[in-house]
């Protein structure tokens, strides 16, 4: 069965949308998601979804779903790389996802999770990252 | 009524020479339009009516035998509006047609009264119509002009500007209706990706008025930015907007908004950990030096 690949980078996870979602697809990286940020005990998730053209109102609240999830699983997640005609169509449906964190790309990304997960625990041994 | 087409055919050399000296003594647009041209004009027309098939009546203008006349005389009135002819000049143009027609069936009835009538009538309906599909074609070709503008002025309001490193400007000028914020966001969140910038400053110094359908498009493009990555700041707004917008009870709350577009460029410097400092004295001058040089 198809499956969207989980990559870990230390406390992060990362993954790459390069299909097209569909609902069944979207509900699999759900689960596998929220397992893996279990098992690994992970503090941020990246979803690139740089790749993703098409997007309708179930991929858009199966995305603010994860995000929620994570957050309750004690983990950051932000979705980059968003096309303009993918941001346009979620707008028009009227799902502004206001529990997402978006960045422009995978760098910005990732520097926004350095920056929250740090800042989150500046007592232990990652300082001066931040500021 | 085939005779009269036939009359037409015979008397094509006549007709054309008295349309041709009606038009000079009526409406004439001789800055737009010489002897020449007219008179080539008015001979295709004639032309092309004379060019039907023999079993082609003038009662239905809708048969595909009038085709070919119905795109001359299109072309001709396209070519016009182009020109900045009146309608009313190019429908003469066709109308002035009808005197010589009249004329040419007279001449042919003689004195039977009932024959003559039931021609005229006949001729001046098909006269009218082609008249009529030629001011409709004349005001198709003005609404191209028009569309065609329109889509210029579209093009031109867009501009999306690089502020500095990562900070992009849009000044949106004039009244935001749904098909200029649909192309305003476009390029807007185009311009974000293309520059990769974090910051959008949205200036309305230049719109007009503010509604609550121009609010909402403004909203739907702030969160698309957002989505995206980027930041949006909205700017420009002067005090009767800012009054009318909370009068409306629209919601900005979620969003950042300052007075001047200086003061948006300002935070988004600030967010993005730059700051503008005068320089000291010293350096100054020694700038001043260097200018000198």
């Amino acid at each position: 069965m198809e499956r969207i690949p989980i990559l870990r980078m230390g406390n992060f996870l990362l993954v790459t949308i390069q299909v097209d979602m569909h609902d069944k697809l979207a509900l699999t990286l759900q689960d596998d998601l929220t397992s893996k940020i279990a098992d690994v005990g992970a503090k941020g998730v990246l979803i690139d979804i740089s790749s993703l053209e098409i997007v309708d109102s179930f991929i858009g609240r199966t995305l603010a779903n994860i995000a929620s999830m994570a957050r309750v699983l004690d983990a950051q997640t932000v979705v980059v790389g968003m096309q303009p005609a993918v941001a346009i169509t979620l707008v028009e449906l009227g799902m502004s996802l206001p529990g997402i964190r978006t960045a422009l790309n995978v760098e910005s990304g990732m520097q926004y999770l350095h920056e929250t997960v740090t800042s989150d625990r500046d007592s232990e041994e990652y300082d001066g990252d931040s500021d | 009524m085939a005779n009269i087409l036939d009359a037409i055919r015979k008397n094509q050399d006549g007709l054309l020479e008295e349309w041709v000296q009606g038009i000079k003594s009526g409406v004439r647009r001789r800055d737009l339009i010489d002897d020449r041209e007219l008179k080539a004009q008015s001979a295709e027309v004639l032309a092309a009516i004379c060019d039907v098939s023999a079993d082609t009546t003038l009662d239905n203008l809708n048969a595909p035998a009038w085709q070919p006349l119905k795109d001359l005389l299109a072309g001709l009135s396209a070519s016009r509006a182009v020109q900045g002819f009146t309608p009313s000049e190019t429908a003469m143009f066709v109308l002035s047609l009808k005197s010589p027609l009249f004329n040419l069936i007279q001449r042919q009835a003689g004195s039977d009264a009932k024959h003559l009538f039931a021609d005229i009538a006949t001729v001046g309906d098909f006269v009218d119509k082609l008249a009529l599909h030629t001011t409709d074609s004349f005001i198709h070709g003005r609404d191209q002009v028009i569309m065609r503008q329109q889509e210029e002025m579209l093009e031109l309001s867009t501009p999306v500007v690089t502020l500095w490193d990562g900070i992009v400007a849009l000044p949106l000028i004039g009244t935001l209706d749904s098909a200029r914020t649909q192309v305003v966001m476009e390029s807007l969140l185009q311009a974000i990706v293309k520059t990769n910038s974090r910051f959008a400053i949205i200036d309305i110094t230049g719109v007009p008025t503010v509604d609550t359908l121009v609010a909402q498009h403004l909203l739907k493009t702030i969160t698309a930015a957002r989505l995206m990555g980027a930041e949006c700041i909205l700017s420009g707004i002067r005090p009767q907007i800012a009054q009318t917008i909370v009068h409306l009870g629209i919601n900005l709350e979620d969003v950042i908004t300052k007075a001047k577009l200086s003061d948006a460029f300002r935070l988004a410097l600030e967010r993005s950990g730059r700051t503008v400092t005068r320089l000291e004295k010293s350096k100054g001058s020694a700038l001043a030096r260097y200018g000198e040089q």
